[in-house]
C-alpha cells in the first residue's frame, strides 16, 4: 500500500490547485515543495508586482481564487485557500529521484526521505532548483543563494562566490557599502557580458574587490561567537596556493540553476527533440509517456498562471477516473462556432478529427497538442477571391488548408500566372522562418477553409514535434531553391540538389568559409545575413551586405574551387548547405539557372569594383552590422551633422506613447556622423517574441513589431532585447494640459515632458512592457522622423541602406 | 535619395517658393509708381502688408506645429524648411511694404523687431550648420554623461596614485576633484573653456611640486601627472561640448520672445494704421 494516493511534485499555481482540489475531495495526497513557501516563481517577483491573469476569456476552474492583483494579495489568497483545504503540503523537501510508474512510484528526497505514491503528478516549472554550493555548511543562515536588495546591506565583508552576471552583478553592487570578495572556480571572466566582464576587472584591478581565482569552496563555517570585527563565519576555499580562509558576515553565492529538463528525463519522461523549448508530449489528460505520471503547468508548455491551475484541477479529475471537458472546450466551440454551423453542427472533436484527416502535417500533434494549437489559431473561411495576404506583408503567421483551396501569385509582375494549393497543403512557412516580408499574394479559392497559427504557437509545435518540423524544412527548402534559383525547373529535378542539402547554424561573427578556402558548396541564406569580405592591403574591407534569400559561394558553379571572399555571419544564422557537384550537375542540364547565377555574379563584381573604390562605405557597413542591423527591418538613425540635440524626436515619443518615450536620442554608438540610437529595430526574428508568456508581442503587416494590451508585465522581452530597448513603465493614461493652456498660463506640463513621475506616485499603476511600436496606429509615420527639425531622423530599412549606392548617398 | 537637410528638403521647394514671392514683390515694386512715392498706404504697400502680416503669422505658428506631436500636417522638417526661407523672403517684403521709409515711430518698432528676430534666425540656421558636427567630433562616441562618470573615475584614480604622497599634493587632488565645474553661467557656458579651472591648477600644482619630490614618489607622481592631464583634457572636452550645446540653444532665447514682441507691435501697427486712416 502506497502512503499516498497522489504525490504532486512542486506548489506552483498548477501543483498547488492539484493538491487542493485533491483536498477538497478528500483523496490521499502530499503535495512537495523544495522552499519554505508556496509557489516559489511567483514568491520571487520583487515587491507589490501587478499579477495578471491572461487569458481572460478563459474560465478558472480551481478550489482556489485567481484574479489579477499584487503579488502580496495573490499569495496571502493562496496560503490561506491552501490552509483552508487541509491540503497536506511538506515544505523544504526537494525531490531528486521518481522511479516506478502507475500504482507503484517511489520517489526520494534530498534528505533521504523516501515517500510512495500511486500517482505522481508534476508541476516544477522551469525555473528550476538555485545551485547550491554542494559542501559542508551550504544551508547555513550566512550563505545565501540570491540577492534582492544589494543596498540592504552595509559594512559587511561579503564573499560573492561565482563568475556569471549575476555575480558580478551582485559583487559590484555591493560594493558601495561593504568589503567585497569574489570567488571564481576559473582564471577569467569571460563568461559574463561584455559590459561586466570590464566592470569587474577593473573592480579588481583597482583593488575594490578582491578576486580569489581558481579556487572551490572547500567548506563554510559559522563561528559560535562573531569575531570582534563583527564576521560570523568562515569560507574556506581550495586555491592553487593551498586552502584559504577567509573571514565574513555573508556569503553570496549566485551558481545559476540547475535546469530542470535533466532530473525530468531522469524521471523517464521522453521530450521529442534536444532543443529547449520542446516540451515532453503528453496525452490530452496530461499523463506522459510513463504511465501515472502527469505533467501541468510551464514544464507541460502552459506558462500562463490560469491554464496552469485548471490543468491542476482537470489532472486530478482524470486520475479519478473522471473525463471532464476540458475547460478550452467552450472556447474551442466558439472558434468553431461558425465553420460548425455551416457544417450540419459539428462538434468540437468532429472538427478537431477532420483537421487531423485533413491537414497530413497537423497528424502528428496529440489531441491535447492540436487543442493548444487551435485555441492560438483561427479558423477562417475566406470568400472566393479574398486576399489572404500580399506580397511584401509582414506578417508572419501559419496557414494549413482544411479543405478548398488557394491560389498563389508566383509571378508580381504578371497576377493572372497563379499556381493552386489545395487540401492539406501549407503556407506562409518563408515568412515564419526567414523572419522576411511575404514573398508571393496569396487568394482564397472555392470553398476554402484555413486555420492561420501565430509566430509562437507554430514554433512551439515545431520545437515539440519532430515530424512537422521535418516536413517544414522540407517544403522551405524546396520552395527556396525554386524562388531564388531554379524557378522554372521541374520539382524532381531539384530532388537530386535537395537530397543532399543539410542545414547549417552559423553564430554572430562565425566565418562559413575564408577567401582562399577549398571548397565548392553553395550557402543559401535562410535565418539571418552575412556580410562578404576580401582582404585588400592587408586589411579585412566588407565588401556587401546580404540579408536572407541570397545566397554564396556561387562562384563553385564555374568550377573555381578556391573562395574569391571571406564569408562572415553578420548575426545568428542558418544557410542551407548545397552540395557543389549536385549544384553543378542541376547548372549543366538547366540552361536557365546556369543564366541567373551568372546573373548574380555580375552584378556582384560591379558592386566589389565600386566597393573598392570606396572603402568608408564597407566600412559604415562594418559599423552597422556590428550594431546588430544585420537582423533588423527598420532601424532610426540619426545624421549627427545635422542633429541640433533638440530632442524633439523624443519628446514627440512621449507625448505620443502616454508619456514614456522609447527611444534614448543621446544613448548608443555614434560612426562617421551616423548615430544608431538606442530604439527598437524590429529584428526579422524579434528577440523580445522568444519569451512572451501571454503572446502579446506580434508584427503587423508593414513590420513592426508591438506590444499587445495583454502584456502581463513580467519583463522577459526587457530581458531578451540585446538592444535595450524595452522598458518597463507605468502605464497612465493621465489627462494633460493642452497646448494653448500651457503657452498661455504655463499650466501643466510643457509638451514633450513625461509624466512618469505622477504615474510613480500610483500604487494601482500596472508595470507593461513599452517600446516602438512606429507609430502604427497613427497617419503620416513615426513621430520622431516626422517631428525631427532638421530631417536629421531617418527609419531605414537596413539590407536596403547597407548597399554601396544608398551610402554613397547618404 | 533616402536623406535630405532642411534646406534641400522637397527639392528646395521653399527656396523656390521665396524666390518667387521675392521676385513678384520686386517686379511690383518697380513697375507700380504712385503719386505720393511708395508707401505703405497704396495698394501695393497693403498686398505687401498683408502678406508679410500673414507670413509672421505663419512663421509663428511653426512654434505651435513644432509642438503638436500629433499633429499629421506635414513633416516638421519642412514647416523648418518653410520658416527659414519664407522668414528671409520678409526682410524683402516688409521693406517693399514701407517703401523704404523709417522714422521715430511705432512702425519702424515692428520693422526693427522683425530684423532682430529674422537676424537671430540666421544665426540660429548658421548654429545648426555649423556646430552639430563639431559636437559629434568633439565628443568622440561620449555623451556628456559618461565624460562626467570617466571624470570621476579619474578622481578616484587620482586620490589613489596621490595616497603615498605629500598632504599638499593631496590637497590639490582634492580640490581638482570637488572644484572642478562644467559649464555655469551663461557666460561660462559660451566661453567654452574652463574657468579657474581647479585640475588645471592641480596639475600646474604637482608640476611644480613634482621637482622637489623624494625619488620614491617618482613613480607614483608620474602616474598622477599622467592621470590628471588626462582630466584636464577631458574637462576641456566637456565645456567645449556644453558650449555648443549651448551656441546652439541662446538664439533662442531672443528669437522667440521677440517674436512675441514683434506679434504686439505688429498688432499695434495694423490697430494704428486703421485708426488713423
Amino acid at each position: 500500500m502506497a502512503d499516498f494516493k497522489i504525490a504532486i511534485v512542486g506548489s506552483g499555481p498548477g501543483g498547488m490547485s492539484a493538491a487542493a482540489h485533491a483536498a477538497e475531495l478528500g483523496i490521499s495526497h502530499v503535495l512537495l515543495e523544495s522552499t519554505d513557501h508556496l509557489s516559489d516563481t511567483i514568491y520571487k517577483y520583487q515587491k507589490g508586482k501587478h499579477v495578471m491573469d491572461e487569458p481572460q476569456v478563459l474560465p478558472l476552474r480551481s478550489p482556489l481564487d485567481f484574479v489579477a492583483g499584487t503579488r502580496e494579495h495573490i499569495l496571502e489568497v493562496w496560503n490561506t485557500q491552501v490552509a483552508g483545504h487541509n491540503t497536506n503540503v511538506k515544505y523544504n523537501t526537494e525531490v531528486t529521484e521518481i522511479s516506478g510508474s502507475k500504482g507503484d512510484f517511489t520517489i526520494k528526497t534530498k534528505s533521504g526521505e523516501t515517500i510512495t505514491a500511486e500517482f505522481v503528478v508534476m508541476g516544477i516549472g522551469l525555473q528550476g532548483n538555485l545551485r547550491k554550493l554542494g559542501v559542508e555548511g551550504e544551508d547555513l543562515d550566512m550563505v545565501q543563494y540570491q540577492l534582492d536588495d544589494p543596498d540592504e546591506y552595509a559594512d559587511e565583508t561579503i564573499v560573492v562566490i561565482g563568475a556569471g552576471d549575476a555575480a558580478i552583478e551582485n559583487a559590484l553592487a555591493l560594493t558601495k557599502q561593504n568589503t567585497v570578495i569574489i570567488v571564481n572556480r576559473k582564471d577569467e571572466f569571460s563568461r559574463a557580458k561584455q559590459g561586466n566582464e570590464d566592470g569587474i576587472n577593473k573592480a579588481i584591478d583597482t583593488n575594490v574587490i578582491e578576486p580569489y581565482y581558481n579556487s572551490n569552496t572547500v567548506r563554510v563555517e559559522q563561528f559560535d561567537t562573531p569575531l570582534g570585527s563583527g564576521e560570523i563565519g568562515k569560507i574556506v576555499l581550495a586555491t592553487k596556493n593551498g586552502e584559504a580562509e577567509v573571514n565574513c558576515h555573508r556569503i553570496i553565492a549566485r551558481l545559476g540553476a540547475i535546469a530542470p529538463r535533466r532530473f525530468v528525463q531522469s524521471c523517464g519522461i521522453e521530450f521529442p527533440s534536444d532543443d529547449p523549448a520542446a516540451v515532453p508530449a503528453l496525452t490530452n489528460q496530461y499523463e506522459s509517456n510513463v504511465s501515472g505520471l502527469y505533467i501541468v503547468g510551464a514544464l507541460a508548455g502552459y506558462p500562463l498562471i490560469k491554464s496552469a491551475m485548471n490543468q491542476g484541477y482537470e489532472v486530478i479529475e482524470f486520475i479519478e477516473g473522471n473525463d471532464v471537458e476540458p475547460a478550452d472546450e467552450p472556447l474551442l466551440k466558439e472558434k468553431f462556432r461558425k465553420f460548425s454551423a455551416r457544417n450540419k453542427n459539428m462538434s468540437v472533436n468532429d472538427v478537431l478529427d477532420m483537421i487531423t484527416t485533413n491537414v497530413p502535417l497537423l497528424s502528428g500533434l496529440t489531441t491535447l497538442q492540436l487543442r493548444e494549437f487551435m485555441i492560438d489559431s483561427d479558423m477562417r473561411t475566406p470568400a472566393e477571391g479574398e486576399i489572404i495576404f500580399e506580397r511584401n506583408d509582414f506578417t508572419n503567421t501559419f496557414y494549413s488548408i482544411v479543405s478548398g483551396e488557394v491560389q498563389v501569385q508566383i509571378n508580381p509582375k504578371d497576377p493572372s500566372q497563379r499556381i493552386s494549393l489545395s487540401k492539406g497543403a501549407f503556407f506562409g512557412e518563408m515568412s515564419l522562418i526567414s523572419g522576411h516580408r511575404r514573398s508571393a499574394t496569396i487568394l482564397a479559392g472555392r470553398n476554402c477553409v484555413l486555420i492561420e497559427t501565430p509566430r509562437r504557437s507554430m514554433n512551439k509545435t515545431i520545437s515539440s514535434v519532430e515530424s512537422v518540423k521535418r516536413v517544414i524544412d522540407e517544403a522551405f527548402l524546396m520552395r527556396a531553391l525554386q524562388a531564388k534559383i531554379a524557378p522554372n525547373t521541374p520539382v524532381e529535378k531539384l530532388q537530386s540538389v535537395i537530397s543532399t542539402a543539410t542545414l547549417k547554424s552559423f553564430k554572430a561573427g562565425e566565418v562559413l568559409f575564408n577567401e582562399g578556402d577549398e571548397g565548392d558548396s553553395l550557402h543559401l541564406v535562410r535565418v539571418g545575413s552575412l556580410t562578404v569580405s576580401k582582404t585588400v592591403g592587408g586589411k579585412e574591407v566588407v565588401l556587401s551586405y546580404l540579408p536572407a534569400g541570397n545566397y554564396v559561394g556561387e562562384m563553385a558553379l564555374f568550377g573555381d574551387s578556391h573562395r574569391s571572399a571571406t564569408i562572415r555571419a553578420a548575426v545568428a544564422t542558418e544557410t542551407i548547405c548545397l552540395d557543389g557537384d549536385a549544384f553543378r550537375k542541376l547548372a549543366d542540364e538547366d540552361d536557365d539557372v546556369r543564366k541567373r547565377v551568372q546573373e548574380v555574379i555580375d552584378s556582384r563584381k560591379q558592386v566589389n569594383v565600386q566597393m573598392e573604390d570606396n572603402s568608408d562605405s564597407g566600412t559604415i557597413i562594418s559599423f552597422l552590422v556590428e550594431q546588430g542591423l544585420g537582423e533588423a527591418t527598420d532601424v532610426l538613425l540619426i545624421d549627427e551633422s545635422l542633429c541640433v540635440r533638440c530632442d524633439n524626436c523624443e519628446k514627440a515619443c512621449a507625448e505620443t506613447h502616454y508619456g514614456t518615450s522609447r527611444l534614448d536620442r543621446e544613448a548608443g554608438p555614434t560612426f562617421a556622423s551616423i548615430h544608431v540610437p538606442t530604439s527598437c529595430r524590429h529584428c526579422e526574428h524579434p528577440h523580445c517574441m522568444q519569451d512572451c508568456p501571454p503572446d502579446a508581442i506580434h508584427r503587423a503587416e508593414n513590420g513592426e513589431v508591438y506590444i499587445a494590451n495583454n502584456c502581463i508585465g513580467c519583463g522577459n522581452c526587457q530581458r531578451n532585447c540585446p538592444y535595450g530597448v524595452i522598458q518597463m513603465a507605468m502605464v497612465s493614461k493621465k489627462h494633460k494640459s493642452s497646448l494653448v493652456s500651457w503657452l498661455l498660463t504655463g499650466a501643466g506640463l510643457a509638451p514633450g515632458d513625461c509624466n512618469l513621475k505622477k504615474a510613480k506616485q500610483d500604487p494601482d499603476a500596472k508595470k507593461m512592457a513599452v517600446k516602438c511600436d512606429m507609430c502604427k496606429d497613427m497617419p503620416g509615420g513615426p513621430s520622431c522622423v516626422r517631428a525631427c527639425p532638421t530631417g536629421a531622423a531617418i527609419r531605414v530599412n537596413p539590407s536596403e541602406f547597407m548597399s554601396v549606392t544608398n551610402l554613397e548617398n547618404y | 535619395m533616402m536623406h535630405q537637410s532642411l534646406f534641400v528638403y522637397s527639392g528646395y521647394r521653399y527656396l523656390k517658393l521665396s524666390m518667387l514671392l521675392i521676385i513678384a514683390s520686386v517686379v511690383a515694386y518697380a513697375i507700380h509708381a504712385p503719386v505720393d512715392g511708395p508707401n505703405g498706404g497704396t495698394w501695393l504697400g497693403y498686398t505687401l502688408g498683408g502678406l508679410g502680416a500673414f507670413l509672421i503669422l505663419l512663421l509663428m505658428w511653426f512654434g505651435i506645429r513644432k509642438r503638436s506631436y500629433k499633429s499629421s500636417m506635414g513633416k516638421v522638417e519642412g514647416w523648418l524648411s518653410a520658416h527659414v526661407y519664407l522668414g528671409l523672403a520678409l526682410i524683402v517684403i516688409a521693406t517693399l511694404h514701407a517703401g523704404f521709409q523709417v522714422g521715430w515711430n511705432l512702425h519702424t518698432l515692428a520693422y526693427v523687431l522683425m530684423f532682430i528676430v529674422i537676424f537671430s534666425g540666421i544665426f540660429g540656421v548658421y548654429a545648426y550648420l555649423r556646430y552639430p558636427e563639431l559636437m559629434t567630433k568633439n565628443r568622440r562616441g561620449n555623451t556628456l554623461e559618461l565624460m562626467l562618470i570617466e571624470m570621476s573615475e579619474l578622481d578616484r584614480e587620482c586620490r589613489e596614485a596621490a595616497s603615498q604622497l605629500t598632504d599638499e599634493i593631496n590637497k590639490c587632488i582634492l580640490e581638482s576633484s570637488e572644484k572642478t565645474k562644467i559649464g555655469g553661467s551663461i557666460r561660462q557656458q559660451l566661453s567654452g573653456r574652463p574657468q579657474n579651472c581647479a585640475t588645471q591648477a592641480a596639475f600646474n600644482k604637482v608640476t611644480e611640486l613634482n621637482k622637489s619630490l623624494p625619488k620614491e614618489m617618482a613613480d607614483d607622481a608620474s602616474r598622477l601627472m599622467t592621470l590628471l592631464g588626462k582630466k584636464c583634457e577631458l574637462v576641456q572636452r566637456a565645456c567645449r561640448d556644453v558650449q555648443y550645446k549651448a551656441m546652439m540653444d541662446i538664439w533662442l532665447y531672443f528669437h522667440v520672445p521677440l517674436s512675441f514682441a514683434l506679434l504686439a507691435a505688429l498688432i499695434a501697427h495694423v490697430v494704428s494704421i486703421f485708426f488713423y486712416w
